[in-house]
């Protein structure tokens, strides 16, 4: 009962929140960075900063996550970090090589006001910069939004830095996947080319965080989208923007910066946002759905109707980001379940917490969502009226264990099980597999519990 | 040892004042340091003959760590002990940050340690308290008393009740007093009279008024105090009795700072009336 404190009476809380169910920006801004190939991510600030960020990654991918830092003193937070972050440049590029450097700032540097821009180009003036390498930016504080907020900023920068317009439209279409694994990346890839669409998805971190043992190490793995893909993105045909939060401000920059129309969708998780985004690239492209994803769609609704008894009115409880919240709600709801309660710890706006409060509002029951929320908040829920099942990411195994509740590992960080990295959530097969997993869960509490009679051999 | 900070608007005179008021107090024999807590490292310049001196920052960034209190602490006029914070350059950086790792690295060499035998150290801060760093000075104790250089100018009496506002907030947890408010004569109507009773609503006193005079100029011009420069002058004397004054003061008080209504009928009543 590591959570024996939480007290069911809920209080109104304005100046504390414990368990926060969000991190800080930068973390979000260095998988966005680690996402383009040949890229070092440099965390302008104290050295504390980026060891943090660097190890948040690495406990959830179990992987090598590089990165460099300004390693601010006490002289640095007084003169400014221009001579660090110059120094730094130098170092880079003469001892690890990357293709690209993508600054993002520190809580320190924001409050000292340091002007990366200005320094960059210091920077280039002196010919610290090789030629044919880059070196961009994002601002990253940590006092504003969350680690969705650090990854939207730093997807935008990608467009602001390198999207170019060569004033013709080529028939490849932009999609940015939003904060989602590894594998997620790949499989919409997949699902654009299985309709015989050229894409451009960045940033792209399949085959960065989740590569493969060789025996060999190489700093900067095969994967990610290489900045002349980038520079390309400008003359796509559309965008296809996943997720508002973490990827909406980088569609409405291409849109805004190169005229490439931008589509700004939920993420694809589940039935009616994979048919969504699979609607988009169909007209988008011009192309027809093959006969291989009628496939998957039809095999996905299969299986919710062979299992859909069991799912029938279970409440849920939801702890996540805002756009894997939005789409996951969606998908529950159309398996019949109950979102009842839901809290994330990203701000993410009045407009956002309406369209998650649209979704729910067939559901019978009270439901409760606090947009930002904690985890001790939505602890106090269940304590008051119990649920039958927790997504959520790692942190939600402490009520999970504490109440007795079935729960699926879902979100980030998950620091404690593997899959998130190798097995896709998104589209028709990702909807499968969180099915699967929801159902085990369900499952093997109903056997655990039942009684002799009741217990089963088939279902 | 008595630790006092100088606080008032920007472009007042705090500098000046301080430097002729502490070469008075040096002249009777007492042993002061100056800590100038501006980036602009102009606070001892009177007192040194020139802006010679390299700030503690300076020399923290030049030499790291490995910083000793003879490289950051110049003897001046009649054996004041002068030191500079300094700061980075305008438009970057942190400058209260400046003041505060300055004042910390101070305390850590040991320039206020009862070997030093110190009468007086006197803080002399930029005009506008922008952030903590500047308030550094009257925070956890370090100076216990607080003059404000102010004239019978509107902005000035502003920014001095502003300045009060912050003491309060010190004074309840750190133990800071005002000690008093040092009208730096502009020849404003009433001026004397206005500042007399401005100090009285604060629940202080004014404690000299310091005339106008252009000798003040042509010595600092000289880079020297008028008491270095024409010990013989009149102003010389009201700076000598300023430093009597101080060495005597015992008039210790948490402010009371105005509302604004209150502060503007008091320049009109004494303005306009005059």
């Amino acid at each position: 009962m590591l959570l024996r404190h939480t007290h069911p009476e809920i209080k109104p809380r304005s100046a504390l929140t414990v368990n926060p169910a969000k991190t800080c920006q930068p973390i979000g801004a260095m998988y966005a960075a680690l996402g383009i190939h040949g890229c070092l991510p440099h965390s302008h600030g104290s050295q504390g900063c980026y060891a943090y960020h660097r190890s948040a990654l690495t406990r959830h991918y179990k992987e090598p996550v590089m990165a460099a830092t300004s390693a601010f003193t006490e002289g640095a937070s007084v003169f400014g970090g221009q001579a660090n972050l110059l120094q730094a440049i130098d170092n880079i590029f003469t001892v690890y090589e990357p293709e690209v450097i993508a600054v993002h700032t520190t809580c320190l540097s924001e409050t000292i006001g340091d002007d990366i821009p200005q320094i960059v180009s210091k920077a280039r003036a002196d010919g610290r910069i090789p030629e044919g390498k880059y070196v961009f930016h994002a601002n990253t504080p940590s006092y504003v939004g969350s680690h969705v907020t650090g990854f939207a900023n730093m997807t935008k920068a990608m467009v602001d830095y390198f999207a170019e317009s060569n004033g013709r439209k080529n028939t490849t279409i932009n999609v940015i996947p939003g904060y989602v694994e590894p594998a997620d990346m790949t499989e919409v890839r997949r699902l654009a080319s299985e309709m015989g669409i050229a894409t451009i998805v960045f940033p792209d971190t399949a085959n960065v965080l989740n590569s493969a043992m060789t025996g060999k190490y190489k700093m900067f793995p095969e994967g990610g989208v290489t900045i002349a893909q980038l520079k390309q993105s400008g003359s796509s045909r559309g965008t296809i923007a996943l997720g508002t939060l973490a990827s909406g401000s980088a569609g409405l920059a291409m849109d805004a910066k190169c005229k490439v129309p931008c589509q700004t969708l939920n993420l694809p998780i589940g039935l009616h946002d994979t048919d969504l985004f699979v609607d988009a690239l169909h007209h988008m492209a011009g192309v027809n759905v093959p006969e291989s994803i009628d496939l998957e769609r039809g095999q996905l609704i299969d299986a919710i109707t062979d299992w859909h008894q069991y799912l029938y009115g279970k409440r849920v409880g939801l702890v996540g980001d805002p756009d894997q919240l939005l789409s996951l709600s969606r998908f529950l709801t159309a398996l019949d379940m109950r979102p009842v309660y839901i809290a994330t710890g990203t701000p993410a706006g009045k407009k956002y917490e309406q369209s998650l409060r649209d979704t729910l509002a067939g559901i019978p029951d009270d439901v409760q969502v606090k947009v930002p929320g904690d985890m001790f908040l939505f602890h106090q829920w269940i304590k008051n009226e119990p649920v039958d099942l927790l997504i959520g990411n790692t942190y939600v195994k402490y009520i999970a264990r504490d109440e007795d509740i079935p729960y699926v590992r879902f979100g980030f960080p998950i620091l404690d099980r593997m899959g998130h990295s190798y097995f896709p959530s998104v589209g028709y097969r990702g909807a499968l597999r969180l099915l699967e997993k929801i159902l085990d869960a369900l499952l093997d509490r109903k056997e655990r519990d039942c009684s002799d009679i009741a217990f089963e051999l088939v279902l | 040892m008595r630790k006092v900070a100088i606080y008032g608007k920007g472009g007042i005179g705090k500098s000046t004042t301080t430097q002729n008021t502490v070469a008075g107090l040096a002249e009777m024999g007492k042993k002061v340091m100056v800590v100038g807590c501006d980036p602009k490292a102009d606070s001892t310049r009177l007192l040194l003959g020139g802006l010679a001196q390299r700030t503690v920052l300076d020399t923290l960034r030049e030499e790291g760590e490995d910083v000793e209190l003879d490289d950051v602490r110049k003897l001046g006029y009649a054996g004041v002990m002068c030191t500079e914070s300094g700061g980075p350059e305008p438009g970057v950086g942190c400058a209260g940050r400046g003041i505060i790792t300055s004042i910390n690295l101070l305390e850590q060499l040991g320039a206020y340690a009862e070997s030093q035998a110190l009468d007086y150290v006197f803080y002399d801060v930029l005009g506008d308290v922008v952030c903590g760093g500047f308030a550094m000075p009257i925070r956890e104790g370090k100076a216990k008393e607080i003059y404000i250089v102010v004239s019978g100018e509107m902005m000035a009496m502003y920014a001095a009740n502003n300045i009060c506002k912050g003491i309060v907030k010190f004074a309840e947890a750190g133990g800071v007093r005002l000690g008093g408010l040092i009208c730096n004569s502009r020849n404003v109507d009433n001026e004397e009279e206005m500042i007399g009773a401005f100090a009285a609503k604060l629940g202080t006193h004014m404690i000299h008024f310091v005339p106008r005079d252009n000798v003040v100029q042509r010595a600092e011009i000289n880079r020297k105090t008028v008491i270095d420069y024409e010990p013989r002058h009149g102003q010389a004397d009201q700076y000598r009795q300023l430093a009597g004054k101080i060495d005597i003061n015992e008039n210790m008080v948490i402010p009371t700072p105005l509302e604004i209504e209150e502060l503007e009928k008091l320049l009109i009543d004494y303005g306009m009336v005059a």
